[in-house]
């Protein structure tokens, strides 16, 4: 999965509205709260079949290490 | 995983009580965390509403309404029953147990043998493997086996993570020998190291109550505010911990019970949320006619929440033949686990309401 791809499937499951760009932070997204942790966890196991802990997450600040972490 | 087999004991009636007061979601804590902010997550999460407990009712008025309902519906005297066994978190005391006070309550005899078991959203199977055990033992006549809980006192309303999510309820199921029931099947299993994913941190022994441990303080970032008589759940962990252990754990179940998917009846899962629950279903590759809800309305009722759904969402299907049925629940300890079991027409009663 490219990164674009990457960020389309991110915008799609955790509802995100806002322009998102490799470099985005984002936990400073509006659309941000504990709820798209869990929202990750399910875009990592149903589309890399990776599992990712709260943890990992927390080590990430922007798109790009999402994207890095989810398909390590 | 531990599997235990079972056999000629079962389920012959199951029954349920809701408080009457009703919660709706989307107009729960609106000036505290904003319409629109609430309504995203509602929608999200899938709990449209739920059934708190006025401060006077206790999950052991619950449990003890739907039981003498099913000894209504069901013309169950009290002396068919020597064993009763009440599942909660949420005891009328520390001590004495709860069912002891339930065995007076509903009129059983003083030859009961009553005792809790603390255990939360896993419930079921720990309630139905005990009985089950003991039920195949001389001198044991029939089991009531009780489980509920008051979850709408145990988070804070002021907890984005947790406010949203819990609701209250008490069930009754009557167990009971009979070969009709044929073989049953149990995985259980246990981390302990993860205890501290959904936990009550003082109060206990660790961490005796004092003016501090009573004190809302806040938790987070968002601003979530609770106590330290509250619970937490971190619920990003438990879905990892779900994900990666519920879907094998079935895998295993259906294998050591000698059965493939098609042969499942329902699916009755725990009923933690929406979100969660729809895409473990997906994941277990069982299609959504088989597998029962009752989160919409109720929320997740904890250890009642199996039980209940089997009233709310399956009476005519429990009451109407033979049926094989797979449970899964998971949630303190942290534990989880499945069960597949046999009904045949298992009476369900109405959902009574207190």
């Amino acid at each position: 999965m490219t990164i674009q791809e990457f960020i389309s499937a991110l915008s799609n499951e955790l509802d995100i509205d806002s322009e998102l760009t490799p470099a985005t932070q984002f936990r400073e997204l509006p659309e941000w709260s504990s709820l798209s942790v869990m929202e990750l966890i399910v875009l990592a196991d149903h589309e890399f079949s990776k599992t990712i802990k709260p943890t990992d997450i927390l080590r990430c600040d922007t798109v790009e290490d999402l994207y890095h972490l989810l398909s390590a | 995983m531990a599997i235990i087999k079972h056999s000629g004991v079962g389920i012959s009636a199951i029954a349920a009580a809701v408080p009457s007061g009703r919660v709706d979601n989307y107009r729960y804590q609106t000036d505290l965390f904003g319409e629109e902010n609430v309504k995203g997550l509602v929608d999200k999460i899938g709990i449209k509403e739920r059934r708190f407990a006025p401060p006077t009712v206790c999950a052991s008025d619950l449990c003890q309404r739907a039981a003498e309902q099913l000894m209504r519906d069901n013309h169950v005297s009290p002396e068919d029953v020597n064993l009763l066994i009440f599942v909660t978190v949420s005891p009328d005391y520390k001590f004495p147990p709860t069912a002891t006070l339930l065995q007076d309550r509903l009129g059983l005899g003083k030859d009961t043998v009553a005792f809790d078991i603390t255990m939360g959203c896993s419930a079921v199977l720990y309630g139905l493997n005990v009985a089950y055990s003991m039920l195949k033992a001389e001198g044991m006549k029939k089991c009531l086996l009780l489980i509920g809980d008051t979850n709408s006192r145990l988070y804070s309303p002021e907890d984005r993570t947790a406010a949203y999510i819990f609701g209250d309820a008490g069930t009754a199921m009557l167990l009971e020998r009979d070969p009709k029931f044929g073989d049953s099947c149990f995985s259980i299993n246990t981390d302990g190291a993860s205890c501290d994913m959904i936990m009550v941190p003082a109060g206990g022994s660790r961490m005796p109550s004092t003016e501090e441990t009573l004190k809302n303080r806040k938790v987070d970032d968002y601003g979530n505010m609770r106590s330290q008589e509250q619970a937490w759940m971190r619920g990003g962990d438990v879905l990892q911990l779900v994900i990666a252990n519920v879907p094998r754990d079935i895998n295993a179940l259906l294998a050591a019970a000698g059965l493939e998917r098609e042969d499942i009846d329902h699916v009755v899962l725990h009923q933690a949320n929406g979100y969660m629950n729809n895409y473990l279903a997906k994941k277990l590759k069982f299609p959504p006619e088989k597998v029962p809800t009752s989160f919409e309305l109720f929320g997740n009722t904890g250890g009642a929440s199996v039980p209940l759904t089997m009233v709310t969402d399956m009476g005519e299907a429990l009451a109407g033949g033979r049926k094989t049925i797979l449970l899964s629940a998971f949630g303190i300890g942290m534990t989880w686990g499945g069960a597949i079991i046999h009904t045949d027409h298992c009476a369900v009663s109405e959902l009574a309401e207190l």
